[in-house]
């Protein structure tokens, strides 16, 4: 029997260009990290599934939904927001937001984000308890997968994991298209059978996206395709907690009764939990995403050990540093343990890099509530003619045309009264087919409901009025009919032939 | 084996064998199931080379795609899809289509690319004219009438269309060159015309110039120069000049005469494109009502 050569037995020359896949089977822990983890599993997947149902009043004809990306009409429904397609930077500013989150919380306790909130992990995490309800635990995964052979029950429980992913892709792909249409009107729609192609074809994709990456592709999404454990070193320093094997405790490893080994009894308990498959005792390193499971596995092993938790921690560098060093003349093991967490000091979670990225995002927060607060409801946009620039009228006078873009967020159409300020007395001015003129003699436009109306403008001066420059600055209003405050005002010129 | 690969000692990493000036490469391999997608996507561009007309030689592909049918298709998809409403724009009066501003809307779009295509060349891309005979569209100065009936009426039949009947057609004598009046004649009617615009510089000549503006001219032109729509007869006492307002260019008008031409677009366009196009000049904002 001649036995395969693992890579490392062949010659340089005989070596595969490509890595095959280490398979992880991570164990089931139980602990405090653990319980956050679910939590937060619950409350993000509760969120993803239940909010497009939240319904929200917005009055006739309007979504009721409270969540809502309407396409066709190119709205965006938050709560009581709506966003129109020209105001996308509300939406970059949120994207913005969330990276420099992101940095803050990386910097001051490391990979959170990957370890507790990434739909990468949170739908993995529910795709490794789905398998090991199904397939069993670590071990007996590990001994199926090794079979030559599989019995009946095998196949049926693989059979039975696959139908169970899928079906929780399926659901996913089901959730995400709610937030593109009416959920309540696509649940019918499903039910009768009469789905639209492209919704379906959205599902499908989704789905098949979801059992991809969380049920196949798993870590390597982490270490193979996310950018973000390749810069993320950039935001942390010794401050930043990061999970952290206390080497100055553990080492040297040995056995529980060997009085000369340190507290790390080298069960491989941290290993074998890692959804990632990394040794968190060889140091912090990219595969590791900080989902801290590592804690509750080692700490378990430590109670059955009478011995005190904590040998991997969320620590930070400097306290390494500082327990190290305090540590590194008594001998390995229980005497260790006392000086060494008596020399950690307070982490200093404020300092420039964590202020700095907290007042980034502060800044660009307030930026977006002042948008928000500021926002028109009526906005007007003058486009002025450019071909012709003015036009000569027979008896010499000059006339300028405007096109006058009037949004209107509100609900309901309303008229408003055109003013246009800075021009001579005897300056005229009328709205093409308008629907009339204000009790001042002011030409009225209509605003389109929830919708940009399209008017056109005509300024008139006549010869003995026109101004010696070229170049007029004129502010044009839209003031409520018969006079008040301008709900929209906006500024451009008139123009005149040289004299 | 033969040789055990090297292991660098401090990555724990084996290298590949090659070494340059003493530095080692390590082998760090991409994983099986990238070299696979890799694989995939080749697979994809060939079975997209069968698919669609990619190799040469080979015809339409096994789609049977063919790029300019579908175009044409597309088209004439687009055209079926405009036909109601171009069938409201042909059956709807004037009146009714500006007073519906969903009507409006889409005769103003759709007129504003018609008069690019047929009509930009000589009256300027917004209408603005030019100079040399091609009139403004959006100043108050109609040669024709700038009543909407007026303007579709122009439109469909144009001016001096030889193609048709009933298009509009007037004749100015060409005085000079006819010999009905002399050089000088013509300086001083010129300066009479100058005149009715408050222009003129030399009372005299205007004075001599006037009874010939009577003899000749008043018919067609009023006896202020105040012009007449109906035969085609430019007001001469306003600020707009269409073959320009200075003492040689009225002179030259007055020696030679002048007569431009237009197409009748009648035979040419679709009617509801003809209502489209004068509600676009309609909202160019110097027509004069219904």
């Amino acid at each position: 029997m001649t036995s395969i050569p693992s890579p490392e037995q062949l010659a340089p020359e005989e070596q595969p260009l490509y890595a095959p896949r280490k398979r992880v089977y991570p164990q089931a822990v139980r602990g405090p990290v653990r319980r956050v983890k679910w939590a937060v599993l619950i409350l993000c997947l509760g969120l993803y599934y239940l909010l497009p149902w939240l319904r929200w009043d917005r009055g006739p004809g309007m979504p009721d939904q409270a969540v809502l990306v309407d396409m066709a009409q190119g709205r965006l429904f938050f709560f009581w927001l709506e966003i129109w397609p020209q105001e996308v930077y509300y939406l970059t500013g949120l994207l913005v937001l969330g990276a420099i989150a992101i940095f803050a919380a990386t910097s001051v306790a490391g990979r959170v984000w990957c370890g507790f909130a990434c739909p990468q992990t949170v739908w993995t995490d529910l795709f490794m308890l789905v398998e090991r309800w199904i397939e069993g635990d670590r071990n007996a995964r590990m001994r199926r997968d090794r079979k030559k052979v599989w019995s009946w029950e095998d196949r049926g429980r693989k059979a039975a994991k696959h139908a169970a992913w899928l079906f929780i892709a399926q659901a996913t792909g089901g959730a995400w298209v709610n937030y593109f249409n009416d959920a309540p009107t696509l649940f019918l729609q499903f039910l009768h059978v009469e789905v639209p192609l492209g919704v379906l074809g959205c599902m499908a994709l989704f789905t098949f996206t979801t059992y991809l990456l969380a049920g196949w592709a798993r870590e390597q999404v982490c270490t193979y395709m996310c950018p973000w454990p390749r810069f993320q070193s950039a935001m942390l320093d010794a401050d930043s907690f990061v999970v952290a094997y206390r080497a100055w405790r553990g080492e040297t490893r040995g056995k529980a009764k060997d009085p000369k080994a340190g507290d790390c009894v080298d069960c491989g308990a941290c290993v074998h939990a890692c959804p990632t498959g990394v040794d968190i005792r060889d140091g912090y390193q990219m595969g590791c995403i900080g989902c801290g499971l590592c804690i509750d596995a080692c700490d378990d092993i430590m109670r059955k050990l009478g011995r005190a938790p904590g040998l991997i921690a969320f620590e930070t560098d400097v306290n390494l540093a500082a327990s190290a060093a305090a540590t590194s003349a008594l001998p390995p093991g229980e005497a260790r343990l006392a000086p060494g967490m008596a020399a950690r000091r307070i982490p200093r979670l404020i300092r420039p890099r964590s202020l700095m990225y907290a007042g980034v995002a502060c800044v660009v927060a307030a930026l977006m509530v002042f948008g928000l607060a500021t926002r028109q409801e009526v906005a007007l946009d003058v486009l002025r003619d450019r071909q012709p620039v003015y036009v000569r009228l027979s008896d010499g006078g000059i006339r300028n045309g405007y096109a006058l873009k009037l949004s209107d967020r509100r609900h309901a159409s309303a008229q408003l009264a055109v003013q246009v300020e800075g021009l001579p007395r005897g300056a005229s001015w009328q709205v093409l087919d308008g629907p009339g003129l204000d009790a001042a003699g002011r030409p009225l436009v209509a605003t389109q409901a929830d919708g940009v109306a399209e008017w056109r403008l005509l300024v008139t001066l006549p010869a003995a009025a026109l101004p010696p420059a070229e170049s007029t600055p004129v502010t044009i209003r839209l003031l409520p009919p018969g006079g008040g405050h301008a709900l929209a005002s906006s500024a451009t010129v008139f123009l005149r032939p040289k004299p | 084996m033969a040789n055990a690969p090297e292991r660098d000692a401090h990555s724990g990493t084996t290298t590949t064998g090659h070494e340059w000036d003493g530095l080692k490469e390590l082998n760090t391999p991409l994983p099986t199931w990238w070299l696979w997608t890799f694989y995939a996507t080749i697979a994809f561009s060939l079975l997209w080379l069968v698919l669609y007309p990619a190799l040469p030689f080979t015809g339409t592909g096994l789609l049977g795609s063919i790029a300019r049918q579908e175009a044409d298709a597309d088209h004439a998809a687009r055209i079926a899809a405009a036909e109601p409403m171009l069938a409201r724009l042909r059956q709807a009066e004037l009146p009714e289509i500006l007073a519906d501003a969903e009507l409006r809307a889409y005769a103003i779009a759709g007129g504003r690319t018609a008069f690019g295509n047929s009509c930009a060349g000589c009256h300027g891309a917004g209408g603005q004219g030019a100079a040399g005979g091609f009139p403004s569209l959006a100043d108050d100065d109609w040669l024709w009438g700038g009543r909407l009936a007026e303007i579709e009426q122009t439109i469909r039949h144009g001016i001096r269309a030889p193609d048709d009947a009933e298009t509009r057609l007037s004749q100015m004598p060409r005085f000079l060159a006819d010999g009905m009046l002399t050089a000088a004649q013509v300086g001083d009617v010129a300066e009479h015309v100058l005149s009715l615009s408050g222009r003129g510089t030399d009372a005299a000549a205007a004075a001599r110039g006037a009874s010939l503006f009577a003899e000749n001219c008043v018919a067609c032109h009023g006896e202020r120069g105040e012009g007449n729509r109906e035969l085609g007869a430019p007001s001469l006492a306003d600020a707009v000049w269409l073959y320009g307002g200075d003492r040689a260019s009225v002179a030259r008008s007055i020696s030679y005469a002048r007569a431009g031409v237009m197409p009748a677009w009648g035979a040419r366009l679709d009617p509801a494109v003809i209502r489209m196009l004068v509600v676009y000049l309609h909202s160019l904002g110097g027509t004069e009502g219904q």
